[in-house]
C-alpha cells in the first residue's frame, strides 16, 4: 500500500523557501500574497510496516530540530488556498530516488522495481485567492504542466482529517511490445506524412533515399537471412532519422551552397564545415609547424589540445535551447550535465575542471502579451539559472566564465550555451589519452542511468522550429548525482585499463553512441531487451533512441567485463552488457532474440544525401543616424551602465560555485569589494605547477543586424581580447565556435531563407579569415540551426548568434592581471584606435538606432598589440587591464574605477582616434581590439618601449578621490561622477534576480 | 614508519572537494593522505582505524535531496560493513573513542551535525542543532571573515584570531534545538568560528553573515575539541593565488589562512596521537 508522509517546519522556524516563493510570485506574476508556507510530501509506494514508515519519516525524511512529520494525516493549517505540485508519471524525481535509496539502508534490503517513493511539495497560500488565481499561480510559477501536475484545494474544501488524497504517479503501461513494419512504397505526400507524424524531421529527398534503399532487391535478400521482410521496421526508420538528423549530421553545415554576394559574384561552397572550419584549422596547424598544439580536433565528443608533457586539455561547448524553451530548469540542468559527458567521453576519458555558461534571453522585465506556448522571459531566466546552478554545483564543477546577452528576439527561443573543460593524461597505459578504439569482439556496455521515455525525439525535435506539436517527451530532468557516481567509477575503471573506448549517450541515445563507436569495427549486434528500463512498456525503437540522461557507452574487452561490472556494482553504478561490436558491416539490433533492425553501416553513416542550398546576400540599405550631440554624457553613461547587456550579473554569478576544486585563481568577480566584472577566468589545474588555463568568450549578436561577417570577426576578437587581458598566451590558444541560427532553408515558412543562408556563409568566411589571421585553431564546435518560433502567423527568429569560446594557457599564473585599478597615481593607457564605429552599439540601441558602421577588426595590428601585452604581463609591468566592449571607453573606464575603488581622471583629447569624431563617438564607440591598461609610473618607460610604434595613448591617471572625470575637446569636464553612483547604476537592475 | 600522520578523506555519492582537501593535508605535512571511496570502507577492504584524521569533504551528498547531508547521514548511520556484522557507525564510534580527529567542511559539517557528532553536548551523539536554508533562500559563493574563539577547546583553531575563507552553500544557517543549547555552546566555547566584519567583530548582518546563522555561528567543535566542523572552505585557501584579491594585495603571504587549520591538526596528531 501507499503511505503518505508530510514533513513541515515546526512553529517559529523560518520558511526561507516559502518566503522566496512569495517574493517571486509577486515579481513574476504581480500577485501579492500575505504568506506562503511549504510542506514536503513523500508518497511511499512499498510494502512496509507502520514502524518502518515511522522510522523513515523521523529519520532520513525529516530534520528533528526544525521539522515534524505526519503519516497519513495532514499538517496543513492556517491557509486560504493549498496547491500541491508533484511530477507526472515517468518524470525524473531525484528526491524520490534518493528517498528510495535511503529506505534501503533503513530496511536492510533494496526496494523492488515496482516499489517507489514519489515526492511533491505543498504550498499553503494566505491571501485573497480564488480558484482562477490559484491556477495562474500553479501553472505560471509553481509548476510546469509539461512535467508536473497539481492539485488546488481552497481551505473551505479541505478535508482536515484526511488531507490531500494519496496518489501514486507510477507509470502504468498496458501497451504490448510490438515492432511495426512501414511500407515506404508510397506517394511523396505519404512519405512526408510519415516523416512529419513520426517527428522524424526527414525531408522528401531523404525519405526517397530511404525508400530506394528499402525497395532495392539486394536489401531484401540480405534482410531475409535474418528473418526480416522488405518493409523497414519502426526501429530502423527511427535509427536513420536520429543519425541523419540536423542535430547529429549537421546537414546545413555539410550542404552544397550556391552563394551570391549580391554584387554579381557567385561561388559554390562544398560544405561550410569542411571549407571554413576544418580548412582554417588545417591551415593554422600547418602554419604553426612544430608549435602545433592540437591533439584531437572535430572527431571526438570534444576537442583536445596540449597542456604540458603530462596532461592534455579537453573542451567542448554545447547548446540546449529547445528543451530550455519548454522547461527552463530541466532543459538547462540537462544542458550542463549533458555537456559534462562530452569531455568525459573524449579519448579514454577526462576529469572535469570547469564549466562556462552563456545565456541569451529577452528582458526579464518584458511586459507585453506573449504568443502561445512561450514562457515569460523572467521565468526562463530564473529556471535556466537555477538549472545550471544545480547541475554545476552538485557535480562539483565550478562555473568560472559566462555572460548573459539580452535581445527581445530571444523570447522566441532562449539560447543556453554550456561548456565544460577537462584534463586527461597525455599518456595512458602507454597510449595517447586522446586516442580510443573499440575492437571487434568488445562488449557493448551501457553504464549509469536507466532508460525511460524521457528525451525521445530530442535530436529530431531540436532540428525543427518550436511548434504546436512539439513533443513533451523531449523534456528531461538531469540527475547530477547518478552522473557523479558514474564518473567516480569510470575514472577508476579507466586507470585500471578496463575498457577500450568510451562515449557519451547524448542526442539519439544508444542509436548514436553505439552506432558511432561501431564505426571502429564496422558493425555491432545489440540486444535492446537487455537494457535496464525505468519502467516497463517501452517499445524497442524507444529503447534505441531514448535520450534518458546520465549514461555512457563503453567497449569493454570480454576478459574485463566481470571486473568492470563488479566494480560498478560496488560503487552503486549500474552497468549492463548489451551485446558486442562486430565486423559484420551491419547495424544490428535484436529484441528477445529476434532481429528488429538490420541496416548496412555505410548506409546509416554515409547514406544521407547532401543538401543543396541557395544563399544570396543583399544590401539592406543601412544608414548612419543623424542626431544632435547629447547635452549630458554623464547621464547617458549611467543609463548605459544600467542596460541589461552591460549591468552587473553578480546575483547570478554568486549562485554558481565558481571555486570548487580550489583551482580558480582569477574568479568571475574581482576588485576591492569582490564585485567587479572579470574579463576571463584563470585556472590552476595542477596544484604542483604554476601553469594556468585561461578561458574567455566573445558574443555580439546585435552586429548581425548589419553584417554577420563583422559579427563573427568581432566575436573572435572579443574572445581573444578578454583572454589576453588577464594574461592568456595568444600563441597558445584554441577556439570553439557555437553557431545558433534561424532556419536558413528557403521555404514557404521561411521566405528569407536565402538571405539567412548568406548570413551564415559570411559568418563562416569571417571565421576562416580571422582564425587564420590570429593563428587560433578551431578544435570543436556545434551548430543549432532552427532557432525559430512559429505558431499561427507569429514567427520570431533569433538574431544570428555565434558564441566564440577560447581556451589556452599561461606559463605562469602568478603573472595574471585583473581589470580593477590598483593604486592612485597609476597611469591609464588606451591601447588601440577609436573609430567611428557605433553601428549595432549599445549607445545606438539605447537611442533606437541600428546604424551602419559596424566595428571592423584589423587582425594584424590587433595580434601585434596582444603579443606586446603578453610581453608586458610577463615582465609584470601592468597593474590592471580591461577590455573595451559594449558601451565603449566610457563604460570600461567606469568599471575599472569602481571595481578598484579609486577615481580616474582622463582627457578625451589624448585618445588616439580617427579624424573628426564627436565626443559621444569617442566615449561610446565599440571599435574592437582596444584595452585599457594601468601602469605604475616606475614602469612607464619599459611599458611604452614595448608599444613603440603602436597605437597606445596615455589618457589619464588613477586618483584617490573616487571620482570619474572625463575632459572633453574644449577642456571642460564632460563627465564628472562619483564611482559610487556609477556602481549603483551598474548594480541596480539585476541585483534582486 | 609508525610515526606517520595518516589522514583519510571519504569520497563518493556526491562529495566534491576531496582532491583539494588532499592537497591541503599534504601541504600541512600529513604523511599519508588517502582519498577513499566509501565502498572501500563498506566492503571492509579499507579500515578507518588505520588513520588518525578523518576528513568529511564538501559536496552534495546524494544531491542533498532530503535536506543537506540527510541521506548521507542515514547511510553512515545504517550502512553495514560487509562480513563484519558491524555498521560503519560502529567503526566511527571507536575512532572517536580513541581520541582521533574529525573535520567536516560544508557538506561534511552538515553531515556531522545531522549524525549528531556535533556539537555532541554532554557527550551525547544525537542531533542538537541543524544547518538549513540560508535566509535569502539561495545558494551563494562569497568570501567571509571569521572570528575565532580563543578560549575554545578546538584543536584546529589554536592560535588563530580570525580567518578569511569562502562559503559556498545554500543550507548554512545554524538553528539550535533550544535556546539552552545555544547558551551551552557559548558558555563552553564550542561555537568556535563566527561570521564577522572585516574587523573580526561577529555580525548578524548580511552579507558578512551570509545565511542568518544563529549567534553568527560558522563552525562548531565538541567538548574534546577534536571533532570540528565549519561551513566555510579552508581547503579553498591554502595558497595566495586563491585569495580573491591576490592581484591587488602584494603583501599576502604565500600560504593561505585555511592551511592553518590543517597544520594545527597535523601538529596535534604528532604530539598527542603518535
Amino acid at each position: 500500500m501507499a503511505w503518505r508522509i508530510e514533513v513541515g517546519l515546526k512553529d517559529g522556524v523560518r520558511d526561507a523557501r516559502g518566503e522566496r516563493v512569495r517574493r517571486e510570485i509577486a515579481e513574476h506574476l504581480g500577485i501579492h500574497l500575505e504568506g506562503v508556507r511549504t510542506i514536503d510530501v513523500y508518497t511511499v509506494d512499498a510494502d512496509l510496516s507502520r514502524e518502518q514508515v515511522k522510522a523513515a519519516a523521523e529519520g532520513p525524511f525529516s530534520d528533528p530540530v526544525i521539522q515534524h512529520a505526519a503519516i497519513g494525516s495532514p499538517l496543513a493549517e492556517d491557509f486560504d488556498m493549498l496547491i500541491e505540485v508533484g511530477f507526472r508519471p515517468g518524470v525524473t524525481d531525484n528526491v524520490g530516488r534518493t528517498a528510495k535509496e535511503a529506505l534501503r539502508y533503513l530496511l536492510g534490503r533494496p526496494l523492488d522495481d515496482d516499489e517507489g517513493v514519489y515526492t511533491s511539495v505543498q504550498y499553503l497560500l494566505r491571501g485573497r485567492i480564488d480558484g482562477e488565481l490559484a491556477e495562474r499561480i500553479a501553472s505560471g510559477f509553481l509548476g510546469n504542466g509539461l512535467i508536473q501536475r497539481w492539485e488546488i484545494i481552497p481551505a473551505a474544501d479541505f478535508d482536515r482529517s484526511r488531507g490531500v488524497p494519496v496518489s501514486v504517479p507510477r507509470v502504468v503501461s498496458n501497451s504490448e511490445i510490438r515492432v511495426q513494419h512501414i511500407d515506404l512504397n508510397v506517394s511523396d505526400d505519404e512519405l512526408m506524412r510519415i516523416s512529419r507524424e513520426g517527428v522524424l524531421a526527414l525531408n522528401l529527398e531523404e525519405m526517397r533515399c530511404i525508400q530506394a534503399f528499402a525497395s532495392n532487391p539486394a536489401t531484401t535478400r540480405a534482410r531475409q537471412a535474418v528473418g526480416l521482410d522488405g518493409l523497414l521496421t519502426d526501429v530502423e526508420l527511427e535509427a536513420l532519422a536520429q543519425t541523419w538528423s540536423e542535430h547529429c549530421k549537421h546537414k546545413i553545415f555539410a550542404a552544397r551552397i550556391e552563394y551570391d554576394d549580391g554584387q554579381g559574384n557567385r561561388e559554390t561552397i562544398d560544405s561550410l564545415f569542411k571549407t571554413f572550419i576544418v580548412g582554417a584549422t588545417r591551415k593554422i596547424r600547418q602554419d604553426k609547424g612544430a608549435g602545433d598544439f592540437c591533439l584531437s580536433v572535430f572527431k571526438d565528443n570534444a576537442g583536445v589540445i596540449r597542456f604540458n608533457d603530462e596532461w592534455s586539455l579537453v573542451f567542448k561547448v554545447e547548446t540546449h535551447n529547445s528543451p530550455s524553451a519548454l522547461d527552463p530548469y530541466g532543459g538547462a540542468l540537462t544542458g550542463i550535465v549533458g555537456v559534462n559527458r562530452d569531455p568525459f567521453g573524449t579519448g579514454m576519458g577526462a576529469r572535469l575542471l570547469f564549466n562556462t555558461d552563456v545565456f541569451c534571453f529577452a528582458s526579464p522585465f518584458y511586459d507585453q502579451p506573449l504568443p502561445p506556448r512561450l514562457l515569460h522571459p523572467r521565468r526562463i531566466f530564473e529556471g535556466v539559472v537555477e538549472g545550471v546552478e544545480h547541475g554545476g554545483n552538485k557535480s562539483g564543477v565550478p562555473t568560472v566564465n559566462g555572460s548573459i546577452v539580452f535581445d527581445p528576439r530571444f523570447a522566441g527561443k532562449p539560447l543556453v550555451y554550456c561548456g565544460t573543460a577537462a584534463l586527461m593524461p597525455a599518456l595512458l597505459h602507454g597510449q595517447p589519452g586522446h586516442v580510443k578504439k573499440a575492437l571487434t569482439g568488445d562488449r557493448i556496455v551501457m553504464v549509469g542511468g536507466r532508460i525511460g521515455k524521457d528525451g525521445i525525439h530530442g535530436a529530431t525535435f531540436s532540428s525543427e522550429e518550436l511548434h504546436e506539436g512539439s513533443p513533451v517527451t523531449a523534456v528531461q530532468i538531469g540527475d547530477p548525482i547518478t552522473q557523479k557516481r558514474m564518473f567516480d567509477f569510470l575514472l577508476i575503471a579507466r586507470d585500471r585499463g578496463l575498457y577500450n573506448s568510451i562515449t557519451d549517450n547524448g542526442a539519439g541515445g544508444l542509436s548514436s553512441s553505439v552506432g558511432e563507436m561501431a564505426e571502429d569495427t564496422g558493425g555491432f549486434k545489440m540486444h535492446l531487451d537487455r537494457a535496464p528500463l525505468k519502467y516497463p512498456g517501452l517499445q524497442p525503437w524507444e529503447i534505441l533512441i531514448s535520450e534518458a540522461q546520465e549514461r555512457m557507452t563503453l567497449a569493454v574487452p570480454p576478459k574485463h567485463v566481470a571486473e568492470f561490472v563488479a566494480l560498478a556494482a560496488e560503487m552503486d553504478v549500474e552497468a549492463t552488457d548489451l551485446g558486442q561490436f562486430t565486423d559484420s558491416g551491419y547495424y544490428h539490433c535484436l529484441y528477445d532474440d529476434e532481429t528488429v533492425c538490420y541496416l548496412p553501416m555505410d548506409f546509416v553513416h554515409d547514406g544521407v544525401p547532401q543538401l543543396v542550398l541557395k544563399a544570396r546576400w543583399e544590401d539592406r540599405g543601412h544608414r548612419e543616424p543623424v542626431f544632435p550631440r547629447p547635452q549630458n554624457p554623464g547621464a547617458i553613461l549611467k543609463v548605459l551602465l544600467g542596460r541589461l547587456n552591460i549591468c552587473s550579473k553578480e546575483s547570478v554569478v554568486r549562485r554558481y560555485d565558481h571555486e570548487v576544486q580550489g583551482a580558480t585563481v582569477l574568479k568571475p568577480l574581482v576588485g576591492v569589494a569582490n564585485d567587479g566584472p572579470a574579463d576571463a577566468a584563470m585556472i590552476r589545474p595542477l596544484p604542483d605547477s604554476f601553469e594556468g588555463i585561461v578561458v574567455a568568450h566573445g558574443i555580439c549578436p546585435r552586429y548581425s543586424d548589419i553584417d554577420t561577417y563583422d559579427m563573427m570577426a568581432c566575436a573572435i576578437d572579443e574572445g581573444l581580447r578578454n583572454y589576453v587581458a588577464v594574461g592568456g598566451d595568444v600563441n597558445h590558444v584554441a577556439g570553439l565556435d557555437n553557431f545558433c541560427w534561424c532556419d536558413p532553408v528557403q521555404s514557404d515558412r521561411t521566405p528569407d531563407g536565402e538571405f539567412k543562408a548568406a548570413q551564415l556563409v559570411r559568418a563562416n568566411k569571417a571565421l576562416y579569415d580571422y582564425c587564420v589571421a590570429f593563428g587560433v585553431p578551431l578544435i570543436s564546435g556545434k551548430d543549432s540551426m532552427k532557432n525559430d518560433y512559429q505558431i499561427g502567423d507569429t514567427k520570431i527568429s533569433i538574431p544570428p548568434t555565434v558564441l566564440f569560446s577560447v581556451i589556452g594557457k599561461t606559463e605562469d599564473l602568478r603573472k595574471g592581471v585583473t581589470m580593477d585599478v590598483k593604486c592612485p597615481g597609476d597611469l591609464v593607457y588606451l591601447l588601440g584606435e577609436t573609430r567611428n564605429e557605433l553601428g549595432g552599439s549599445e549607445y545606438y540601441d539605447m537611442l533606437g538606432y541600428l546604424g551602419a558602421r559596424v566595428p571592423k577588426v584589423d587582425a594584424k595590428t590587433a595580434l601585434k598589440r596582444y603579443r606586446s601585452l603578453n610581453a608586458a604581463q610577463k615582465q609584470s609591468l601592468i597593474a590592471s587591464c580591461h577590455d573595451l566592449s559594449d558601451g565603449g571607453l566610457a563604460v570600461a573606464l567606469a568599471e575599472k574605477a569602481f571595481a578598484g575603488g579609486f577615481g580616474i581622471d582622463t582627457d578625451l583629447r589624448k585618445v588616439a582616434a580617427e579624424e573628426g569624431l564627436r565626443e559621444d563617438t569617442l566615449l561610446f564607440s565599440e571599435s574592437q581590439s582596444r584595452l585599457l591598461v594601468t601602469v605604475t609610473p616606475a614602469h612607464q618607460s619599459a611599458f611604452e618601449a614595448l608599444f613603440a610604434g603602436q597605437c597606445c595613448s596615455l589618457i589619464g591617471e588613477v586618483r584617490a578621490d573616487r571620482e570619474l572625470r572625463i575632459t572633453g575637446f574644449e577642456g571642460a569636464l564632460l563627465i564628472n561622477a562619483t564611482i559610487d553612483e556609477l556602481k549603483e547604476a551598474w548594480q541596480a537592475p539585476l541585483r534582486e534576480m | 614508519m609508525s610515526k606517520q600522520v595518516k589522514a583519510i578523506i571519504i569520497a563518493g555519492n556526491g562529495t566534491n572537494c576531496e582532491r583539494e582537501t588532499a592537497h591541503a593535508l599534504t601541504l600541512a605535512g600529513a604523511d599519508v593522505v588517502h582519498i577513499v571511496h566509501i565502498s572501500e570502507l563498506l566492503t571492509g577492504r579499507v579500515q578507518l582505524s588505520t588513520y588518525h584524521f578523518l576528513n568529511l569533504a564538501g559536496g552534495f551528498l546524494d544531491g542533498d535531496d532530503l535536506g543537506s547531508a540527510k541521506a548521507g547521514a542515514n547511510r553512515l548511520l545504517h550502512a553495514p560493513v560487509s562480513g563484519s556484522g558491524e555498521h560503519l557507525s560502529d567503526h566511527l564510534r571507536r575512532f572517536i573513542e580513541e581520541g582521533k580527529l574529525i573535520m567536516g567542511v560544508c557538506n561534511g559539517f552538515q553531515l556531522m551535525v545531522k549524525m549528531g557528532l556535533l556539537p555532541a553536548l554532554n557527550g551525547e551523539f544525537r542531533q542538537q542543532v541543524t544547518l538549513t536554508f540560508n535566509d535569502n533562500g539561495r545558494f551563494e559563493d562569497r568570501w567571509v571573515y571569521l572570528k575565532a574563539d580563543s578560549q575554545s577547546p578546538c584543536v584546529f583553531t589554536r592560535g588563530l584570531d580570525g580567518i578569511y575563507l569562502p562559503v559556498r552553500h545554500g543550507e548554512g544557517k545554524l538553528v539550535a534545538d533550544s535556546p539552552q543549547i545555544l547558551d551551552d555552546l557559548e558558555a563552553r566555547h564550542l561555537s568556535v568560528l563566527k561570521y564577522s566584519t572585516a574587523e573580526y567583530v561577529p555580525t548578524m548582518d548580511y552579507p558578512a553573515n551570509p545565511n542568518g546563522s544563529a549567534a553568527a555561528i560558522a563552525g562548531l567543535c565538541d567538548e574534546s575539541g577534536r571533532l570540528f566542523g565549519l561551513m566555510p572552505h579552508p581547503e579553498a585557501y591554502v595558497h595566495r593565488t586563491q585569495h580573491p584579491r591576490w592581484t591587488r594585495e602584494p603583501k599576502l603571504p604565500e600560504a593561505g589562512m585555511g592551511l592553518w587549520l590543517y597544520q594545527n591538526a597535523v601538529r596535534f596528531i604528532r604530539r598527542e596521537l603518535l
